[in-house]
């Protein structure tokens, strides 16, 4: 489990405008990656790309190469479904599915693709999947209750095991702590630091001192004005970024001076 | 939010042109498509299957035609009796209605206003043959006396020209059981619209000491007059179109422009009372009536729409 | 807002904020007395009834409660009190309506209302049986139980051809519909909205008199023009309740590599599906009761007919209709308007039903927060 990415030369467009320009980075395998910039810098919809989610956006389009292990996503007959099921995705507010159970929502991906799976099959993957979400003891006796009655921060979590369920090669996370208290934060952060393990993990996220503790590499987008595209400034090892940035605007920014 | 351009909400997703598209993919969509498409057909069916059974009623000799002088003069006195009963209905019915909703929306009590808003609702739901039974057996003898006291006493205004008839089943009677059944329209639409009115512009008015109907007047009024127009024309189309009602609560006959004795017909009930057993150039004669009562109906659904969606455009609320 | 920028004059006396105001008891006192005056007037001129009472009262009391605030309070207040004169009075005529229909279809139709009235048909009764039960000679017979199948036949053939239709379409607009074809549904959607009943009738009696023959008649063609009626209203409700599924689940399901078509099928049509249905169930309260459209196609019988395809099928509210305007007997008509009324009962107890059936389904369904 769990590939690099390659990003080469990648534009992003909404029908003729554009808001992502020419972004080449690389994502190592079972690292954490962190996204950060202003609002409206264009890294939520840098991260969509990375498992065409962008797609779903009406008038949204790509130029430039992004390689999974050396495979183009935008390559001439990738299906995008196949491409998300390889790379996950969790959003900035969780959303389980209303009208499933905890477990129901763990085993969504399989479900809604009508894989079958035997009985001890699909308790082994909940179990295991709950507990890589280390949400596994508080729900593991109410496991056919709806998701939606959990609160927010075991509901985000139950998204990412929903995510992992499936065993993709890379996680995304847009702002996955966004919509949560301090404490259910610091679960979710914790629980990334577990899952670097196995996964390669791509986060976005406002907090600079969340990127600072979480992160392997931190990655700082950046717009020159509304209306211009989003830029990637500067690419490092998070403790380079954070201390000794080298572009004078990730220093401002990671300094509080804008943004 | 960290994306410039991300759109509104409201968007929804749209396969892609380089998605490959999946057997399953297509098969749906494709049906949905059907769907909608056949709904398309239905309503070309309906035109094309009214216009070509109502042909022969241009075609045919005037004498031939019920009154014998051509499908004008055979119609315009329905066309008379349908907007005569519309109009008495919408004259009763506006002001209850808008009196009704801001009692709902202003006045009653919070608590009780969702249950006296569903009361009112409850109207919508009893069938029209319902308020027909109700109107020839309760409401036209409880009313009769007052078509006789304004066939007296106002005779000399050609509408309320005496005698009027004992039995109270008039137009005047007819447009009554009308009013009571567009009711919960107007009612409805008015009440959502007035619920909706920006708490703000209440709160702005009633601090610069603005009485509640003062208040009601500069912010609620202004803020829902186009949903209130709406309404009243979503009744009128309603009005308009209703059958059972009119077909058994008025004594039809002839045109006469008293609204207190028995005479008058409207298109729909004249359709139900006569179709059943109608036949060759009376059915033909009869669907080119439904064809002008379509296009009356069509003509004010389309003008409340219109004003619905100039109002939308305004408030940049889509 | 010339209304509220010029306070009226007050004198600066320190007491200025209670100035010029009635007692808070006035309103009460008042409609009391008026109450009084009201029954008083209604008796003194021509005998008391209950409509002059009402009338007399209202009125009493809108004149008294507005004259004094004018004179104390000013006109401002004036206005404001009649207003809410006519708003309180509006609720109370539109209540009249609504309880004496119900009160009169109880009351009406419980005479005849009976196990008995709901399993027979009007098959060989006559007027002949009227009279003799008027003289208490036979008992009363004649029921409505083929009118009652009918109506289940015709609404329920409704239903199959509308659901579908309606439920597809609008998924179309919502999950795929975009530009000519899109727009062009949704505004042929809301002109067949405007249809009136009866011209969904003559459309279904041309259609098949052109298909079957002149004077074709039967359940199915019924059927037809309720569809015509019910379609729109499916697309409608169902659109709306798609449309308030939040984007984010179809989003989530995307990114588990769930295909759009299962999405929509597994995800997004189950999360809407109690307002779906309840939409669905209140669109056939509402045709279940359209008469107008079914006296044109399905025509009247007096005998039990199961099969909607041929021959013409009774049906509730026709049955209605034909009991009160053509009695079986022209002297003795009480006979057929009982049980006018009692159909109009069992009519009813189906809408309300239904409409019950919708807020449950509403509830039940809903998607269960669980805590």
């Amino acid at each position: 489990m769990s590939k690099r990415i390659d990003v080469g030369d990648l534009n992003v467009y909404y029908g003729s405008f554009l808001a992502v320009e020419g972004v080449s980075m690389a994502i190592e395998a079972r690292s954490v990656t962190a996204f950060i910039g202003p609002s409206g810098c264009g890294k939520s919809t840098f991260i969509r790309t990375l498992n065409r989610m962008h797609e779903v956006i009406p008038g949204a389009r790509v130029e430039g190469k992004v390689m999974l292990d050396g495979e183009d996503l935008y390559g001439a007959n990738v299906d995008p479904v196949t491409v998300r099921r390889q790379v996950g995705m969790v959003f900035q507010r969780p959303n389980p599915f209303p009208t499933m159970s905890i477990r129901d929502n763990v085993l969504a991906g399989m479900k809604l693709n009508s894989n079958r799976l035997r009985k001890s099959e699909a308790d082994d993957i909940v179990e295991r999947s709950l507990k890589g979400a280390n949400l596994w003891n508080e729900v593991k006796d109410r496991l056919d209750k709806p998701g939606s009655g959990l609160s927010g921060g075991q509901q985000q979590r139950l998204c990412i095991a929903r995510a992992i369920a499936v065993q993709p090669e890379v996680l995304l996370m847009d702002e996955p702590c966004s919509a949560l208290d301090p404490i259910s934060t610091l679960a979710i952060e914790d629980l990334i630091g577990e899952l670097k393990q196995n996964y390669t993990i791509v986060i976005v996220t406002h907090n600079m001192q969340q990127a600072a503790r979480v992160s392997d590499r931190t990655a700082f987008f950046n717009i020159a004005g509304t209306g211009k595209p989003g830029k990637l400034i500067e690419m490092d090892d998070t403790t380079k970024i954070f201390t000794n940035p080298s572009v004078k605007a990730t220093e401002d920014y990671v300094s509080g001076r804008f943004g | 939010m960290t994306t410039t351009a991300k759109p509104p909400p409201t968007e929804r997703p749209t396969a892609t042109p380089r998605a490959k598209a999946r057997p399953g993919d297509r098969i749906f969509s494709r049906s949905a498509q059907v769907a909608g498409i056949l709904i398309l057909i239905i309503l070309a069916g309906v035109a094309a299957f009214l216009v070509r059974e109502a042909l022969p009623t241009f075609s045919a000799d005037p004498s031939e035609i019920d009154g014998g002088e051509g499908f004008f003069s055979y119609v315009w006195p329905l066309v008379f009796g349908t907007l005569a009963a519309a109009v008495i209905a919408l004259i009763v019915a506006t002001p209850l209605a808008l009196g009704i909703a801001l009692f709902i929306s202003h006045y009653a009590p919070r608590r009780l206003a969702q249950g006296l808003g569903y009361i009112v609702d409850l109207l919508a739901a009893i069938p029209s043959v319902v308020f027909g039974l109700w109107g020839i057996q309760w409401l036209a003898p409880q009313v009769q006396p007052a078509w006789s006291w304004l066939a007296d006493n106002l005779g000399f205004i050609p509408l309320f020209t005496g005698p009027a008839s004992a039995t109270g089943r008039t137009m005047m009677t007819a447009g009554l059981v009308l009013a009571v059944m567009i009711l919960p329209i107007i009612t409805a639409i008015s009440r959502e619209v007035f619920l909706q009115t920006p708490t703000l512009h209440e709160e702005a008015a009633l601090a610069l000491g603005a009485t509640r109907w003062e208040m009601i007047r500069v912010a609620v009024i202004p803020f829902g007059r186009p949903g209130i127009i709406s309404g009243i024309m979503l009744g009128l189309g309603r009005a308009l179109g209703e059958t059972m009602a009119v077909a058994m609560v008025l004594s039809t006959g002839g045109f006469t422009w008293s609204m207190v004795t028995s005479g008058n017909n409207t298109i729909a009930a004249e359709i139900a009372l006569d179709f059943p057993e109608s036949s060759g150039l009376k059915t033909n004669t009869l669907i080119a009536a439904g064809l002008v009562l379509f296009a009356i109906t069509l003509a004010v659904n389309m003008f409340a729409r219109w004003i619905v969606s100039r109002r939308s455009e305004f408030s940049g609320a889509n | 807002m010339s209304v509220a920028t010029k306070p009226p004059a007050t004198p600066a006396a320190p007491s200025s904020l209670a100035h010029n105001q009635l007692p808070r008891y006035t309103t009460q006192v008042v409609l009391v007395l008026s109450i009084a005056a009201g029954a008083g007037l209604s008796a003194l001129f021509g005998g008391f009834s209950p409509v002059s009472f009402a009338v007399l009262s209202v009125l009493v009391f809108g004149v008294v409660n507005t004259t004094l605030a004018g004179i104390v309070e000013g006109r401002r207040k004036a206005v404001d009190k009649l207003v809410t004169t006519f708003v309180y009075t509006a609720f109370g005529i539109a209540l009249v309506p609504l309880i004496s229909v119900i009160w009169s279809v109880l009351d009406n139709g419980a005479e005849r209302f009976s196990i008995d009235f709901l399993t027979t048909s009007m098959r060989n009764v006559t007027g002949l049986n009227d009279q003799q039960a008027l003289e208490g000679a036979a008992p009363f017979i004649g029921g409505a139980y083929h009118a009652i199948l009918g109506t289940f036949l015709i609404t329920g053939l409704a239903t199959i051809i509308s659901v579908p239709i309606g439920l597809l379409t609008s998924i179309y607009l919502v999950e795929y519909g975009r530009g000519r074809l899109a727009r062009s549904i949704t505004f042929f959607v809301d002109v067949m909205t405007g249809i009136p009943s009866i011209v969904a009738g003559l459309f279904a009696a041309a259609l098949f008199a052109v298909l079957f023959g002149v004077g074709t008649r039967n359940g199915f063609a019924g059927a037809v023009a309720l569809s015509v009626l019910m379609i729109p209203v499916v697309v409608r409700s169902s659109e709306e309740m798609l449309r308030i599924v939040p984007n984010e689940l179809r989003e989530a399901a995307y990114a588990l590599g769930v295909p759009k078509w299962r999405t929509i099928v597994r995800v997004v049509v189950p999360t809407a599906i109690s307002g779906i249905a309840s939409g669905v169930t209140l669109a056939i309260a509402r045709v279940v009761g359209e008469t107008a459209p079914l006296i044109v196609t399905a025509g009247f019988t007096s005998s039990i007919n199961s099969d909607p395809f041929s021959d013409w099928m009774m049906s509730l509210p026709a049955y209605v209709y034909s009991q009160a305007m053509r009695p079986l007997s022209g002297s003795s008509p009480e006979p057929s308007f009982d049980r006018a009324w009692a159909a109009a009962l069992t009519l009813i107890l189906i809408v309300m039903l239904l409409n019950l059936v919708a807020r449950l389904i509403a509830r039940l369904f809903a998607p269960k927060t669980g805590r």
